[in-house]
């Protein structure tokens, strides 16, 4: 029973994750692009931390941490350049 | 090493000692120490006379390279000998001949000299070697030194052209005879010359005979200037005259002549030889005496009066290896070519060098050598016109000189060729005597020609750049014992016949000769017989042509430059230059595109072709495991993104779907239990998206460009192609596993051998951990690489700012 709705969960997750990409292939602007992608990475820290509970195993649990933090950089990194159109700025030496 | 030895070697000392001499004596001559070199050995070599006359041979051997059957073997036998004594005679005649013609203050003496005796100690080495690869090796010494030779003067554009068309025509040749002699030893099984004879009789039966047979006769035939391989020697007369009279009459070019008649027991067993060797032969001999009245320089007349009558040395032992296809009694008949073409040999050498040097003093003294201004020296210069007259009649076969002899004893050999009926002779063998005899008349013509237009009617002093003068008693001395030679030589033939000749017929047809000796005997006055007539023949249509020459000239206009020789060999060179160019030009065009498109293109044909022809596909799914629903939806997810890369509009589009393709292979390492492979996989796509968008900013704007339809079709073939074959690969290497994995041996061990319980890291750094420090060290040198990069471009940047 509880297998099951694991699997359910992990299902819709990926339903979700498919319509996430729908949108970042259809995604009018790129900022929807970027939400797109972030939004596909918390998707899947959930599948992650599903399929450790599934594997019964806790070997994936750094990636759900590292999946977060990486999520956030390259949203960020995303969103400088889209703000910017440069991820990282020179300094004041020039 | 023996005597023998030393004496093929003496030469190349020497040419080593002559820069040192040339220093420290400046006063005197460098010839006069060169010329103690080939007097040493030519009186060794007569030492060695009364063995050979007894048809005794010698045999000294020095190891040289034992593994590879490489052996310095030096054989002395009849015909060795002769060629020998007449490399050491001549060279003797001309390097004294040179030390007047050279001049001591303008000339790089050093230069001529070491040249000069690298090139006879490697003709030495050619005729008494019998390891063929010794031979070979010496061949390209001859080769390399007559290009020296040559391009003597290499401040003229027509020496190092003629140096350059000397070294590509011989060393073509020399390339292919290296070919001819692997095939043989193949085929024997040893380099030896003597032991490949000895087992002649089974060679024939064997597959790359003819082959051997061919790739040898071309050598022979560019060496000796044959038809069609002739054009080098006209050119290669840009030389110094004592070159032209040592290397370009008596000796290089006589190598080829050589080397036919040294692997005549072995070739001559087919009739093919006969025919190739009798034919090319008569070909030659035709073709350059009737060039050679076209000419109009000296020693152009000179260069196709060798080439021609090599022709003719060359024919006659191809008449003469009709003897081992007779059947019936007797076959000293044509065995008597043999003789005829060794009698010729020594003849030729003795008036054509005597000739050249001939040319050389009238060039030396009048400063041309041009017929057309050249006329009536015959009171300036008496001895010269004395030397000239008898050198020239005696090429023009006139009695009572021994040219007159040799060539009696050709039209005979001709006449005799005629007659037989093996080999298919019957039908075509007339073909030689009437060849022969037109050849011989023009041949008389240009002899005349030479004589007459130089020496006879008015001077035209007005012409000449000097005025003539008699030579130097010290450049006349080698021409004067050359042409006593022609005409001892005219009067008493025999005193040949038994030291050398016979013994040099007993070495070219050593089986022939020992069941049946034949006794060469040469007479002036031999009945009268059809040879007599012929020659008869030629002195009257010759007076008749040469009294007319100026009606029938006309001829040699009818064939246009644009089909001859000279002018094909010259179009191939450019034709091979242009035709490279344009071929290097078409594919390495410098578009990585299409280098691309090579690269993949020959791997996945390569790849398919040999699966398909060693039928490698296999698939075998015993070993599967089953596919859950969530490889197959992240497959999909995978599939769909990389497509669409594919048809991405704009760039930052495709850098976000490389992410997702990134992230959903981390995915996939997650679903298939890596977790390490996962958390690097997250971190570097993380990385890398991010380095494409620090990049995107100094990127072009992106434009598929390429619209055409070629283009694409191309791509998409190599692309499909290439993933088919992977696809392919993959599938049938995981179908033949043929044993097991060695991963067993690290789940049992890792804790108990090395202490740790992640198996990924303690391979990564206790069993294999010498990957890993260089996996580091290729990321230190990426970093290292970037920043220099980076560094130095900004500082280029702030220099010219």
């Amino acid at each position: 029973m509880f297998e099951i709705v694991l699997t359910l969960a992990l299902f819709i997750l990926t339903l979700s994750i498919l319509i996430s990409i729908y949108r970042l292939f259809k995604g009018p602007s790129m900022p929807d692009r970027v939400m797109a992608l972030d939004s596909i990475g918390i998707h899947l820290i959930s599948g992650v931390a599903i399929l450790s509970v599934l594997f019964r195993s806790h070997a994936f649990l750094d990636i759900i941490l590292l999946l977060g933090i990486l999520s956030f950089i390259g949203t960020i990194a995303f969103a400088r350049f889209i703000e910017r159109g440069v991820v990282i700025e020179r300094g004041n030496d020039q | 090493m023996s005597m023998l030895h030393w004496s093929i070697l003496l030469p190349f000392i020497a040419a080593f000692c002559i820069p040192l001499t040339g220093k420290i004596t400046r006063k005197i001559h460098t010839g006069w120490f060169v010329l103690i070199i080939p007097v040493i050995i030519f009186t060794y070599l007569c030492t060695l006379l009364p063995t050979i006359k007894e048809h005794a041979t010698i045999m000294e051997s020095v190891s040289w390279i034992p593994s590879l059957d490489i052996s310095f073997d030096a054989y002395v036998d009849g015909l060795g000998l002769l060629f020998a004594m007449l490399i050491t005679g001549i060279g003797a005649l001309v390097i004294l001949y040179s030390v007047f013609y050279m001049n001591k203050e303008k000339e790089n003496l050093v230069n001529f000299y070491v040249f000069l005796l690298l090139f006879m100690g490697a003709m030495l080495g050619v005729v008494l070697s019998d390891n063929l690869i010794v031979l070979y090796t010496f061949w390209e010494f001859t080769s390399l030194s007559s290009f020296l030779l040559i391009g003597y003067w290499n401040d003229r554009k027509a020496s190092r052209y003629g140096a350059q068309k000397s070294l590509l025509i011989t060393f073509l040749g020399g390339l292919s005879m290296l070919g001819g002699f692997i095939a043989l030893y193949v085929m024997g099984d040893t380099f030896s010359i003597r032991e490949l004879i000895s087992m002649a009789p089974e060679l024939i039966q064997h597959p790359l005979f003819y082959f051997s047979m061919v790739l040898v006769l071309l050598g022979a035939f560019t060496k000796s200037a044959q038809f069609p391989f002739h054009i080098w020697l006209p050119d290669a007369m840009e030389a110094p005259t004592p070159v032209s009279a040592y290397l370009h009459s008596a000796t290089m070019v006589k190598a080829g002549i050589y080397l036919v008649a040294r692997l005549s027991p072995i070739f001559a067993l087919s009739a093919e030889w006969v025919w190739i060797v009798g034919l090319i032969g008569i070909i030659t001999l035709f073709w350059g005496s009737f060039n050679a009245i076209r000419q109009h320089d000296l020693k152009g007349i000179l260069a196709f009066s060798t080439v021609s009558q090599l022709g003719m040395i060359m024919s006659m032992l191809g008449m003469g290896a009709a003897a081992l296809h007779y059947t019936g009694n007797g076959s000293n008949v044509y065995m008597a070519a043999t003789a005829a073409a060794i009698f010729h040999l020594i003849n030729h050498a003795t008036f054509k060098g005597s000739l050249f040097m001939v040319v050389g003093i009238i060039d030396h003294e009048t400063g041309t050598r041009d017929i057309r201004k050249l006329g009536g020296l015959m009171t300036f210069m008496p001895i010269t016109f004395t030397i000239a007259a008898i050198g020239s009649f005696s090429m023009a076969g006139l009695p009572p000189f021994n040219g007159f002899l040799s060539k009696e004893m050709f039209f005979k050999s001709t006449l005799t060729i005629a007659n037989a009926d093996f080999l298919s002779l019957e039908t075509w063998g007339i073909l030689f005597p009437v060849i022969a005899w037109v050849a011989s008349v023009f041949t008389f013509v240009y002899c005349m020609i030479l004589f007459f237009k130089t020496f006879t009617g008015k001077a035209k002093l007005d012409q000449l750049p000097k005025k003539p003068h008699e030579a130097p008693i010290g450049m006349l001395i080698s021409p004067i014992v050359l042409v006593s030679l022609v005409i001892i030589w005219g009067l008493f033939p025999n005193m040949l016949a038994e030291t050398i000749i016979e013994p040099a017929v007993a070495a070219i047809q050593p089986v022939l000769y020992a069941a049946d000796p034949y006794h060469v005997h040469i007479s002036m006055w031999h009945g009268l017989s059809g040879e007599l007539w012929m020659t008869i023949g030629v002195i009257a249509l010759g007076i008749i042509l040469y009294k007319t020459y100026p009606a029938w000239t006309g001829i040699y206009k009818w064939m246009p430059k644009r089909y001859t020789l000279n002018s094909a060999y010259n179009k191939g060179l450019s034709w091979a230059d242009f035709g490279s160019n344009r071929l290097t030009r078409g594919y390495m065009n410098g578009n990585i595109h299409d280098y691309l498109v090579y690269i993949f293109g020959f791997t996945f044909i390569i790849l398919l072709y040999m699966m398909w022809r060693l039928d490698a596909f296999t698939i075998n799914t015993t070993s599967v495991t089953p596919i859950g629903v969530y490889e197959v939806i992240l497959a999909f997810i995978l599939v769909t993104a990389s497509i669409m890369i594919l048809f991405a509009k704009s760039r930052l589009t495709s850098i976000i779907l490389l992410g997702t393709v990134g992230y959903t292979v981390s995915l996939l390492f997650v679903l298939f239990r890596a977790p390490d492979l996962a958390l690097t996989q997250f971190v570097i796509e993380t990385v890398s998206t991010s380095l494409f968008l620090l990049c995107f900013y100094h990127l072009p704007k992106y434009k598929p460009k390429e619209k055409r339809m070629r283009f694409k079709v191309t791509n998409m073939v190599i692309a499909l192609g290439v993933g088919l074959t992977m696809t392919l690969l993959a599938l049938t290497s995981h179908s033949t596993k043929l044993f097991e994995s060695i991963s067993e041996y690290y789940k049992k061990v890792t804790y108990t051998e090395a202490g740790g319980e992640n198996m990924v890291n303690v391979i990564l750094v206790d069993f294999r951990g010498l990957d890993t420090m260089f996996e580091i060290t290729v990321l230190a040198i990426a970093a290292i690489g970037i920043y220099t990069m980076i560094k130095l471009r900004l500082e280029r940047r702030g220099g010219t700012e």
